[in-house]
């Protein structure tokens, strides 16, 4: 596919004359209303009883522990298993090129 | 009957062809007429076994509808169109006949009646979709086809061969629920897993799909995984070690998806995720489960899509796929961003959209069945989800740091395709019955009471509020992961350089040995053997008529005695 013309904008040097999303008072104001949310979410289960099937995901702010607990260790697992398993994103191709210069020199 | 009872399939394989030979003012019509057509087909069938033929001593019975094939027929048909519509004008005539044509295959299979119908459409289906990731036009694209091709085949030689076993064992060719107590139930089991991406062969799909172009990705992402669902659901339901198949599919996916930089890897690595829980629910087995299984299925289809299609018109407009190049475009690409997110809340199982309509029924299923480590373990992967794709693909394209690229939204009938696909993520999620009413059982389900929202909004939200704690860690980085095909792209290749060097090694000593040691003898054997050798020589007659004489008196002397 050729690539397309795209038109780049110049970002300005001062953080607060930038888009509203990026903005560090913004991003301040995203954090405490994400904050409040949270908080909702879990006091919200005062009100409403939340039935167990296998006993402790009855208790209270199960499932927002479990969310949290459950994605980082996700998160932690990938990084490790990163350090094994990640390669420069042109490995393949040079592993290719690798082997069609060995066949050349062969030749 | 016949008229009514015309193979959907062959419809959609007629518009394939229409549109490789229409006049290019004509394809468009073509385009959107078929699928419609197909589709309409596909709600004049009545249940039961439609339409059979003779086929090398066996009657194959090549429509059979019920109300699971009919709603998976229904969702590829509408893939198609909605697929269609999306690479409308952009797609190369031949990208969409060749997309037709895999859909048609698709539709064949949901309606096939016997194992030899079921075989023929599988195949077809791997052909045209091969042609499909080769329209990505690259070499890449040209390289991760042949590899597609070739486990395609070997998959489908596995299948061939339970089929066939199951033929001369059993005498039947029928489509039923299987045991897996014979050589042959497992052979097709196996083969039909390969289409669904199960481990040990996973890596194909985010091999190959993402180097489609961006148009033929939203085809390949809906029916080869979905097929071969609704192969195991007709085949092995209830089998439990698809329940552990699944859960290694599901956080594959996302552990895979976590360490990805190609947006479109990502959402091949969510692919694979998805069919995992659809895989776990047909383990599960019970009629709630399959319930689960097809609902997701067809939620999933359109989703994925959407994503796909958001991710296609990024790189249409920008040329980049790449998390790394990409950023901030949710300030240029409003009707992208959007759709982007619908579909990446709906994957996520957001309320009141389509994915929390239809997953919840497997992890309720698994629930209900008191399968305790399998719930718990769906439950982590729910959240894993809206980790890897929920927020991560959003995240990245859209928003993160600006790249200060400012593609504009792609042309109308890409984001017609994409309103589409996001309206009815929305609409399924607030109107689940649309759905549950054609599933293949009846359904006493309500998703929506007080508890299963507040405990799902816990589980996302904090799964987000995770994702932002742990950022800093998820640093992308122009890094690719290794796969199982790892296997066969690198060590099969050393394995093979390294017997050719073997070869070459030996034949080396063989010479020197013959120098040293063959050679002397030979020149020994040479002098007895060749023309002028002591063996070999031509004799004078007369040289022998002596010889005959000193024999001949030799005898007569002895013979005195």
């Amino acid at each position: 596919m050729s690539e397309p013309e795209v038109p780049i904008a110049k970002i300005p040097e001062d953080p607060e004359q930038r888009a509203w999303f990026y903005r560090p008072s913004s991003i301040r104001k995203l954090w405490i209303i994400t904050y409040v949310v949270l908080g909702l979410t879990v006091a919200a289960q005062f009100g409403i009883h939340v039935h167990d099937h296998f006993g402790i995901d009855g208790w209270f702010g199960f499932s927002a522990v479990y969310g949290f607990l459950s994605c980082v260790s996700m998160v932690l697992f990938a990084k490790l298993l990163g350090y094994l398993i990640k390669r420069p994103d042109d490995y393949y191709e040079r592993f290719i090129a690798a082997g069609k210069d060995a066949e050349d020199g062969d030749v | 009957m016949f008229e009514l009872a015309f193979p959907p399939a062959f419809i959609l394989i007629i518009g394939a062809l229409l549109i490789a030979l229409a006049r290019p003012g004509m394809r468009p019509v073509i385009v959107l007429a078929a699928p419609l057509l197909t589709a309409y087909a596909i709600w004049q069938l009545p249940d039961g076994v439609l339409l059979t033929a003779p086929f090398l001593g066996y009657q194959i019975e090549l429509v059979e509808a019920s109300t699971l094939r009919r709603l998976f027929a229904t969702i590829f048909a509408l893939m198609a169109l909605v697929g269609g519509l999306f690479g409308l004008k952009q797609a190369k005539w031949y990208e969409l006949a060749a997309g037709y044509a895999y859909a048609a295959g698709a539709i064949g299979v949901s309606f096939a009646g016997d194992l030899i119908t079921m075989f023929l459409f599988w195949e077809f289906m791997a052909l045209f979709s091969t042609v499909v990731v080769w329209c990505g036009g690259t070499v890449a694209a040209k390289r991760a086809g042949v590899r597609y091709a070739l486990m395609h085949l070997i998959g489908g030689i596995i299948l061939k061969i339970g089929i066939e076993g199951t033929m001369i064992h059993t005498g039947s060719i029928e489509i039923t629920a299987l045991a897996l107590d014979n050589f042959d139930s497992w052979m097709i089991l196996i083969g039909v897993l390969i289409n669904a991406a199960a481990p040990p062969f996973c890596a194909w799909l985010a091999d190959a799909y993402p180097e489609g172009s961006p148009f033929g990705t939203v085809f390949l992402s809906a029916f080869t995984t979905k097929t071969s669902v609704l192969a195991l659901m007709l085949l092995f339901p209830g089998q439990s070690v698809l329940i552990w198949v699944g859960l290694y599919m599901v956080f594959y996916g996302i552990i895979w998806a976590l360490l990805e930089n190609d947006i479109r890897r990502i959402l091949a690595y969510s692919i694979v995720n998805q069919v995992g829980f659809m895989v776990c629910g047909v383990g599960i087995g019970t009629e709630m489960a399959l319930n689960g299984v097809a609902a997701h299925a067809f939620a999933h289809i359109i989703y994925k899509a959407l994503l796909l299609m958001s991710a296609g018109a990024v790189m249409y407009q920008t040329g980049r796929r790449k998390c790394t190049d990409l950023g901030g475009l949710y300030q240029s690409m409003p009707v992208t961003a959007v759709c982007g997110i619908i579909g990446a809340l709906a994957i996520s199982s957001f309320p009141f959209t389509s994915g929390f309509i239809s997953k919840s029924l497997i992890s309720s299923a698994a629930a209900y069945e008191h399968l305790t480590w399998v719930w718990y373990a769906l439950t982590a992967a729910s959240a894993g989800v809206f980790l890897h794709a929920g927020i991560k693909f959003p995240w990245y394209v859209f928003f993160q740091k600006d790249s200060g690229l400012r593609p504009a939204d792609p042309p109308w009938n890409m984001q017609a395709a994409m309103i589409i696909f996001a309206a009815a993520c929305i609409v399924l999620g607030c109107f689940p019955n649309l759905l549950y009413q054609y599933l293949p059982y009846a359904v006493s389900y309500e998703p929506y009471t007080a508890e299963h929202l507040l405990t799902q909004f816990q589980l996302l939200l904090f799964s987000g509020l995770a994702f932002f704690v742990m950022l800093p860690l998820m640093k992308r980085t122009l890094t690719i992961s290794l796969d199982y095909d790892w296997f066969y792209r690198i060590a099969m290749v050393r394995g093979a350089r390294a017997i050719l060097q073997l070869w070459t090694w030996l034949l080396g000593r063989a010479e020197a040995l013959w120098a040293h040691a063959g050679a002397p003898v030979a020149a020994r054997l040479k002098g007895w053997h060749l023309p002028d050798g002591l063996l070999a020589r031509t004799w004078p007659t007369g040289s022998m008529t002596v010889w005959v004489v000193v024999i001949l008196v030799a005898v007569v002397v002895l013979g005195q005695r």
